[in-house]
């Protein structure tokens, strides 16, 4: 086998076949999959939950993940948030020609792994290959299925005073990213939060009713997250500064880069707005579980402006923290 | 950039610097910076330290602060 | 932070009517935003925003020069994140759009990655696009210096830089300019110095404090302003002795002497303002875009933006013309092109907060 990708992978041919036999095959066996039909026949009976996601980070291999990592995390968290189990994924690649054998092997057994862990299953697949020049390495799609488990998580059962939790620090994901992109030349040991949530939402789920919604605050940060709970409603969120965990080294970097940690985008993290009399079981349910040890309560709803995410900071001050408006930009000043 | 948090300098080769904070370092210039000594805190703004921070002053805005502060309660 | 709670309670009790004061840096805009001190001063003191965000006092035409040199197959644009979203004079036309196109536009950190940029492309031409106030400066001139001595030849700046004075006496001079003390820039006084800023107090007659960017740095220089304003004597005070000396850096200083020259420069909002630019010196002609690579500057185009008078505070944003049809994802002038400006930020937050 040749050490790269080449045109002929894509061809459908041998040479494709010899990718699904000696890299994914071996990599996620399952007997779904082993089947190798053009779809899957997969077990179950409840209420579904699907979603699907698409991924094209640079770099792909990233401070405390990769891409095949993050394809697995971002489409079992999306599940996860509606409520669902994550049981079976798809796993759609395109690769550019030329991309490493060794790479792609690399990135299969971390999708394995991280499969491993969120209980999935990768049950069907697909492989393309593009002209080199046409792609930018490795880009994944991944669409995933779950059992309803929790239903009823919908923004539009949030009432005033409740709390509103974060499962931990802040904006890891994105500053590690950044930082870990050569041409800043910033030197770190910060890693991305890139984690499945399952046996946390597994853990949230006891809390039933309690629990109004969830969120994974992936791209624009938490900030974001929380306004797309707020916007067109009568109801605000404040949320306290000195409450929000954020490591100081995320700081540190978010302020080298003159980027803000609560728009940074979060890969193992959720925000969850519960019933305040069940606030604290649900801050215990996301603390048992593994990446949970670091939640907080950080806010609360009112209706002090609707519409709106307000932040109470160290100064006693109010600061509106609006949507993202576009990719941020690392600032001159 | 316009940097807000100074830079610790931990390493020092002629105009090169290397700063650090919080754990994270990169390459910093000295050029404007008299006798760039390890250790010294630095004000960076688009890779350039432009100014040395002064430690005694520093403490002596700490008390400037606390003064008012004082005088208003 | 209990000193910030005292700091304010101090500001509140001095006996002075309501003030309007001005601060003259995007970093102190950010640090006053990020720390929600607005609401906290009014109504007592109205803080301004002024001509201190570097990218956003650039022309519009300087930027459309920008736009037309990224089109060129030969070069390759350098320049900090923030220049790429600022709008051109055609709605929507930005560097931004420019590199979705084809352009090859990178973001650099410090002008030197820009030199890099050049040593690794040696068959293109690498143009720097060289924004900012007297704190970038000093960096960009090391930038050509070493490209000149390092016979990096294929490295070229576009000198956008602006210098804060003549801006600032200008805008004292209006008529309806409207403020009461200036909160001075703390890093431009790092390279300027105390005595780079003693013009404000004695030739604007203004009060002045030299101020730092902690939250309780930014509330000390207004208290200190404050107490300026009831004296009715106004001074030049540092408040920010830590990073400011008397006389400034003379050593950046000095190199920005060697390599630039003031010259006549237009300002997005505000028109040409006499030796508020800094042009390179003949020495350095060969790295200069406007010369090597024949960079036109099309006249500025007229613009009901009235960013100019939004800055003076002599117009709320509101009452612009084209307030909501320019809007922070589609901004034509200054105030709204940066985040925390004027205008952007009238827009997304209201008069509540």
């Amino acid at each position: 086998m040749n050490d790269v990708i080449t045109m002929d992978h894509g061809s459908g041919g041998k040479k494709s076949a010899s990718l699904v036999q000696e890299i994914f095959l071996p990599a996620f066996a399952n007997d779904a999959l082993n089947a190798l039909g053009d779809g899957a026949v997969l077990e179950g009976g409840a209420n579904l939950v699907m979603s699907t996601d698409s991924f094209v980070i640079a770099p792909r291999f990233f401070p405390g993940g990769d891409i095949g990592k993050l394809a697995v995390c971002g489409t079992v968290n999306d599940v996860c948030m509606a409520g669902g189990a994550p049981k079976y994924l798809s796993l759609g690649m395109i690769l550019e020609e030329g991309l490493p054998l060794d790479e792609l092997r690399s990135v299969a057994a971390s999708i394995a792994k991280a499969a491993n862990e969120a209980n999935v299953q990768i049950v069907t697949g697909d492989t393309k290959v593009v002209e080199r020049g046409k792609g930018d390495g490795l880009y994944i799609n991944t669409a995933g299925i779950g059992f309803l488990r929790h239903p009823g998580l919908s923004r539009e059962r949030m009432r005033e005073g409740d709390a509103v939790i974060v499962s931990g620090f802040v904006g890891d994901h994105g500053a590690a990213v950044m930082l870990a992109r050569a041409e800043l030349g910033i030197k770190s040991s910060l890693c991305s939060d890139c984690a499945p949530l399952t046996a946390m939402c597994a853990s949230l789920a006891a809390c039933g009713e309690a629990v109004r919604v969830l969120r994974d605050p992936t791209r624009g940060g938490v900030a974001t997250a929380l306004n797309e709970f707020v916007e067109d409603t009568p109801l605000c969120i404040e949320l306290t500064e000195d409450a929000i965990p954020i490591r100081a080294e995320t700081q540190a970097g978010c302020d080298l880069l003159g980027l803000d940690p609560l728009y940074c985008a979060n890969e193992g993290k959720l925000v969850a707005v519960v019933d305040k009399e069940k606030a604290e079981e649900a801050l215990a349910a996301i603390r048992r579980a593994p990446y949970g040890e670091n939640a907080a309560v950080i806010g609360t709803v009112s209706a002090r402006s609707p519409g709106h995410v307000l932040l109470l900071t160290r100064a006693q001050g109010t600061r509106m923290l609006s949507k993202l408006t576009g990719a941020e930009l690392p600032r001159i000043c | 950039m316009c940097l807000a948090i100074p830079l610790k300098l931990i390493s020092v080769d002629g105009a090169q610097a290397v700063g650090e904070a919080a754990g994270l370092t990169r390459a910093v210039r000295v050029d404007f910076i008299k006798e760039p000594k390890v250790g010294d805190y630095v004000i960076v703004h688009a890779g350039f330290a432009i100014e040395r921070l002064r430690k005694t002053e520093a403490e002596a805005s700490l008390k400037a602060w606390r003064e008012v502060a004082d005088a208003g309660e | 932070m209990p000193e910030s709670k005292a700091l304010l309670q101090a500001i509140q009790a001095v006996d002075v009517p309501p003030v309007t004061l001005m601060e003259v840096c995007g970093t102190h805009t950010m640090a006053i935003a990020k720390a929600g001190l607005k609401p906290l001063l009014a109504p007592k003191v109205t803080l301004l925003s002024g001509p201190g965000c570097p990218v956003c006092v650039t022309p519009a035409r300087d930027i459309d020069a920008c736009l037309t040199l990224s089109a060129r197959p030969d070069v390759i644009l350098t320049s900090y994140g923030d220049m790429l979203r600022v709008p051109g004079s055609a709605r929507g036309d930005s560097l931004l759009k420019r590199r979705a196109l084809g352009a090859d536009v990178r973001m650099v950190y410090s002008p030197m990655d820009a030199v890099e940029v050049a040593r690794e492309n040696p068959c293109k031409k690498i143009v720097f696009l060289g924004v900012g106030f007297e704190t970038t400066a000093p960096g960009t001139a090391i930038a050509v210096q070493t490209a000149k001595e390092s016979g990096v030849k294929n490295f070229y700046l576009l000198p956008m830089l602006k210098r804060l004075e003549p801006a600032l006496r200008a805008l004292a001079a209006s008529a309806d300019f409207a403020v009461d003390g200036l909160l001075c820039p703390g890093h431009v006084a790092s390279i300027l110095g105390e005595n780079g800023f003693q013009y404000v107090a004695r030739s604007l007659r203004l009060p002045a404090v030299i101020a730092g960017f902690e939250t309780e740095d930014v509330l000390l220089a207004v208290y200190r302003l404050l107490l300026q304003i009831r004296e009715g004597a106004p001074a030049l005070e540092n408040a920010y002795p830590r990073a400011v000396q008397r006389e400034g850096n003379t050593l950046a200083m000095a190199t920005v002497e060697t390599v630039f020259t003031p010259c006549d420069s237009l300002w997005r909002g505000m028109g040409m303002i006499p030796q508020s630019g800094l042009a390179l010196k003949e020495d350095y002609a060969a790295f200069d875009a406007i010369k090597a690579l024949d960079v036109c500057f099309e006249e500025e185009k007229p613009s009901a933006c009235r960013c100019g008078d939004v800055i003076r505070g002599a117009l709320p944003p509101e009452k612009c013309p084209l307030f909501g049809v320019c809007t922070p994802e589609d901004p034509i002038g200054p105030c709204m092109v940066s985040g925390e400006g004027a205008c952007a930020a009238r827009y997304k937050y209201g008069g509540s907060v």
